[in-house]
Order: structure tokens, then C-alpha cells, then sequence
């Protein structure tokens, strides 16, 4: 039941993701990509409570692994977000 | 408790919203910054609402606070210090690092279910604590469903792929491995061979979730599998993979999404996922090649086609800076087609230089942009935004073919593939039918590149042998500033 609510929320994002970004102008083609790679390192959410959750009654392995996924997933959020606000910021001060 | 899930679960939908509308900024140059930002607000919500679960989070507080402190450092000294030409190298190692995360999350998730499910003690543990997200529903049906290992496979599989494919295109757009087209059959094996082990251990995880061990080998042989798939694929054709790579890490995600149960993670992920696709789908049209073709390293089969010495041979007119100035005095519209030699060179800079020059004394110049120019989507135009020319001056290349008869002198700085004729005019050619900026049918031509060697695509370019053709060679930046100052001289 919950599985099938699921499917349904991912092709209809799927759908609204195709919808949008149909016409996009070549100029921005590189800060699009990197913005989308900034948001798809959502996966930091998984990585959170995986560490968060990790002291059940386990070994400290998932937690480290917990840790691991964290680090790289922030890497990916912060470091997608700067660069892409880095890159927007020279497409913003030249106006003529 | 039952308010607490709804309401979690309601600014989970709010940072969902906040992702649409991000990408949707991000899709007009007025509204990109603000695209961006709302991202990253999402982004913060969508963490903040995970945090404030503090049973949850409390009891490995270390690991998850250790985990963002060093991501954050490591990432933001990455995107502030890491140079404007290096772009496309740090979007591929920031989408690998975000494709390892999912592949992580899955693995430590598995670990987690198996062993949960494996053990009525910790159950009954978690019931009692109140455990909530992911559990519950594991619980609740009295046991693992079989659709979340499938997607834990799924996860494991595209994540690991994203990683090791990202580090290598990391690897050939720095040169730290060769760039050309590989076109060696152990090559597709090998990819082929390791995604299909892949598989099957996805398969065993499956059937038996208590093998935990597995998800490791299903990991190991899809990064095996990343490896290979990237391995044959030229420098020419990067635009392609990173796109695609940027639509896997998404899709990753979104497996992730379905492994803990999180609708915030299948939104973001899918939004991503099919961003990615139409870029790579953009891409592989602006070269008039098939995503498979690319993707296995096909090149259309060449009949034996003319050799660089017969195109070339007695036809080459070189020029000297000087003459090229002096030829740009009485032209009235300029026309810059930069190449991936612009970037090498870095010569942006020096180029808007001329541009302004040029248009000080009162003559039109323009850019034209080929859509795969360079290493990444859009690589191009980034350089040159970082080298503050004005957006409305870069004009796409269906834009430039339409005025290319009335320009009087087109420069073409280190690009090559996208500007040979032979894509519009030979039909035997490799290249026959890819797209490019008709610059031959300009005035006249100038040539910047450091020899005749030939691009990625490997053939000689007639474009370089013809009448209106002038060559100029050098490295980009250096030749570029010797035209500038003899342009300067001559006033």
C-alpha cells in the first residue's frame, strides 16, 4: 500500500521534473547541472538517520558508515549549493 | 506521536515545493540565483525537520554531527578555492560524492533491517522506544517488504556506478588518464560483466536479506561496473556522461528514497533524475549521436576517409598577428567561436579583451556558443560569464548560422569538430550530420589552434585547407594577446 503511494509520488515527480525543464536556455546548462547535483544530495536525509539511529544495539559499524555517508553527502549539498551560487553570481554582474 | 509523524511528514512536502521551485529558477537567468537559494533552503529544511526527531537522532549524535562538520568544511573550501576552469572536474567529483552517500545510506540501512528483522529482541526494543520513519513500516507489516531490498539493490547499484563513473570522468577531464575513445571489446565486457554480477548478488540479497555480506559484493562490482562504463568514453563526449551521471545520482537517491520510506528523498530525487536525462538527451542531439553510441564508445564506421596530408597538403595559409590586426580594421562584424582550446589555455579573459577592443572602435562582435563545446554542458558560456562578457553578446548556434554569411571575420579559438564542414557537407564522414557553427561560410576565417592535429573526432578538418581560411598557430591566450597588442599598435 504504502509502496504503490510511493510510485505514484515518483512518477508524477518525475513528470513535473521533465515539464520544467524542457526549455532550458544553453547558457545555463552548467549551473542547472550543478544546482540539480546540489539537490540530489537529499540522500543526506537517509544519511542522518542512519547515523542518527545507529547505537541500536549494533556494532559501531553502521555508524560509521552513518558517518561516512554524512561527510559525503554534505560535501555534495554544500559544496553543490557554493559552487553553483559562485557560478550564478558571474552570470549576475554583467549587465550592460 | 501521531501529530508529531503528520507534521513531519507535511515540511517534508514543504521542502519538496521549495526543490520544484528551485529547479524551476534555475531555468531563467533572472530567477537563477533565487532558484538556487530556494534549493538550499530546502535543503536545510528537509535536514532540520530530520533533526528535530530527537529520539532518533540522539543515540549516535557523534557520528552525524562529526559527518556534517567535516562535509561542510570539506565541500565549501572545495567550491570557494577550486578555480572557475576547473568546473567541470568539481560538478563530477560533487555528483560521485553525493552517488557514494546513497550508496552508503542503502548499505548501512541493510545492515540495519537485516539485523532488525533477524532479532525479535530489538524489535520489541525499537516498539517500545517508539521508533519511528523507516521501522514503523517494517514493523508494521511484521517484517521487511520485499520491494525495500529491491531497492536497497537499486541503490547500492546506481550509487556506486555514480561514484566510480564520476571519479573517472573526474579523471579524464584533468588528462590524469588518456581522453580518447576506447574502443577495446574487453572494455564492454567488463561493464557489461560486472553490472550483471551486480545483479545477480542483488538477486541473493533479495532472496536471503540475512547475507549481508551480499550488498558489499553487489557494491564492489558496480563500482567495478562505473569504472568500465566510463573507461570508453572520449573526452569529446564528457557533456554527455556528466549529464547522465548527474541524472544517476538523483535516480540513486531516489532508490534511497524508497529504501527508509522518505517521499523528500523520491521528489528530489526523481526532479533530478529527469533534469539529467533531458540534458544528456540536449547533448547527444547537439551531436547528432545517439546516447547508446556514446555510451559504448561507438564512432560511426569510417570509410577509409582522405588523410590529414591529402587535405591539407600546399593548401595551409598561415598569418602572423599582424595581418590578422590589420584584416580586423576593416571589418565591421566579428564573429568569436571559442573551442575546448579556450579553456585549456584559459584565455577568456584575454578574449574579452579583444571583444571590447573591438567594439570600443565601433565593430559588432558576437560568440558563438556551440552547445558542446568544452567538457560540460554550457562550459563555454561559464568561462566567459567568469570573464564578465555579457550574456546577451553569446549568441546559440542556430542564431550565428543565420547571420554567419555577413560576418566579416570569424575567429575560431581551439575548437575544431564543431566547426568542420564536413559534418554539413560529406555524408561519408563520421561526423556527417552533427550540428556546427557554419563558420567556413564567414568572410573570412582565422584559425587559432596550437598545430592541425586533429580534435576528439580524430579526422583532418577541410575547414582549415579552405580559401577564406587563415591559420594562426599558437596556444590561445598567447596568440590571442599578440592580436591584441598589434591591434593596439596599429592605432
Amino acid at each position: 500500500m504504502l509502496f504503490t503511494l510511493y510510485l505514484t509520488i515518483f512518477a508524477l515527480a518525475i513528470f513535473i521534473g521533465f515539464e520544467i525543464i524542457t526549455k532550458v536556455p544553453p547558457t545555463l546548462h552548467t549551473p542547472l547541472m550543478s544546482g540539480a547535483n546540489a539537490i540530489s544530495g537529499i540522500t543526506i536525509v537517509g544519511a542522518l538517520i542512519v547515523a542518527g539511529a545507529s547505537s541500536m544495539g549494533e556494532s559501531p559499524f553502521v555508524g560509521f558508515l552513518g558517518f561516512l555517508a554524512v561527510t559525503f553527502a554534505m560535501i555534495n549539498v554544500v559544496g553543490g549549493f557554493a559552487v553553483t551560487h559562485r557560478m550564478l553570481a558571474m552570470f549576475q554582474k554583467k549587465k550592460r | 506521536m501521531e501529530f508529531l509523524l503528520d507534521s513531519r511528514n507535511i515540511l517534508y512536502l514543504i521542502a519538496a515545493i521549495l526543490f520544484i521551485r528551485g529547479i524551476q529558477g534555475l531555468t531563467h537567468p533572472r530567477t537563477a540565483v533565487r532558484g538556487n537559494l530556494l534549493g538550499l533552503a530546502g535543503m536545510l529544511m528537509a535536514m532540520a525537520v530530520t533533526l528535530l526527531d530527537w529520539d532518533m537522532m540522539m543515540p549516535g549524535w557523534y557520528w552525524w554531527v562529526g559527518g556534517i562538520v567535516v562535509g561542510t568544511v570539506v565541500g565549501y573550501l572545495a567550491a570557494k578555492l577550486v578555480k572557475m576552469t576547473m568546473m567541470p572536474e568539481l560538478v563530477a567529483l560533487f555528483n560521485g560524492s553525493g552517488g557514494l552517500a546513497s550508496m552508503l545510506v542503502a548499505g548501512a540501512f541493510f545492515h540495519k533491517l537485516s539485523g532488525d528483522a533477524a532479532d525479535p529482541a530489538i524489535i520489541a526494543q525499537a516498539v517500545e522506544q517508539g521508533i519511528s520513519t523507516m521501522d514503523m513500516a517494517v514493523i508494521k507489516d511484521g517484517g521487511t517488504p520485499l520491494q525495500t531490498y529491491i531497492a536497497t539493490a537499486l541503490s547500492g547499484i546506481i550509487g556506486a556506478v555514480t561514484f566510480t563513473g564520476s571519479l573517472f570522468a573526474f579523471l579524464k577531464l584533468r588528462e590524469l588518464i588518456s581522453g580518447r575513445p576506447k574502443t577495446n571489446p574487453l572494455l564492454k565486457l567488463g561493464n557489461g560483466g560486472f553490472l550483471l554480477l551486480a545483479c545477480i548478488f542483488g538477486v541473493v540479497l533479495v532472496v536471503w536479506p540475512e547475507q549481508t555480506w551480499a550488498y558489499w559484493a553487489l557494491a564492489i562490482c558496480a563500482l567495478a561496473c562505473g569504472v568500465f562504463f566510463v573507461m570508453p568514453i572520449g573526452g569529446a563526449d564528457m557533456p554527455v556522461v556528466i549529464s547522465l551521471l548527474n541524472s544517476y545520482s538523483g535516480l540513486a537517491a531516489c532508490a534511497t528514497g524508497f529504501v527508509i520510506n522518505n517521499t523528500v528523498l523520491i521528489v528530489a530525487g526523481s526532479l533530478v533524475g529527469a533534469s539529467g536525462l533531458i540534458l544528456t538527451k540536449i547533448m547527444c542531439v547537439a551531436m547528432n549521436r545517439s546516447l547508446f553510441n556514446v555510451l559504448f564508445g561507438v564512432m560511426a564506421v569510417v570509410e577509409e576517409g582522405p588523410s590529414a596530408d591529402e587535405v591539407y597538403a600546399g593548401k595551409i595559409k598561415t598569418t602572423s598577428p599582424e595581418e590578422v590586426a590589420m584584416i580586423l580594421e576593416g571589418a565591421q562584424r566579428v564573429c568569436i567561436v571559442p573551442g575546448y582550446g579556450m579553456a585549456v589555455s584559459q584565455a577568456q579573459h584575454v578574449v574579452r579583451d579583444l571583444g571590447n577592443f573591438l567594439e570600443s572602435r565601433g565593430t559588432k562582435v558576437t560568440y558563438g556558443i556551440h552547445p558542446v563545446a568544452g567538457r560540460m554542458p554550457g562550459h563555454m558560456n561559464v568561462l566567459l560569464a567568469e570573464a564578465d562578457v555579457p550574456y546577451d553578446m553569446l549568441h546559440e548556434m542556430d542564431e550565428v548560422n543565420r547571420y554567419i554569411e555577413q560576418v566579416d571575420v570569424c575567429i575560431v579559438l581551439g575548437a575544431n569538430d564543431v566547426v568542420n564542414p564536413d559534418g554539413r557537407t560529406n555524408p561519408k564522414s563520421p561526423i556527417a550530420g552533427m550540428p556546427i557553427i557554419d563558420v567556413d561560410k564567414a568572410n573570412t576565417v582565422v584559425v587559432i589552434k596550437r598545430s592541425l592535429s586533429p580534435g576528439f573526432a580524430g579526422i583532418p578538418n577541410p575547414l582549415f585547407a579552405m580559401d577564406n581560411t587563415l591559420m594562426m598557430f599558437g596556444d590561445g591566450k598567447k596568440a590571442m594577446l599578440e592580436l591584441l597588442e598589434s591591434l593596439k599598435e596599429a592605432e
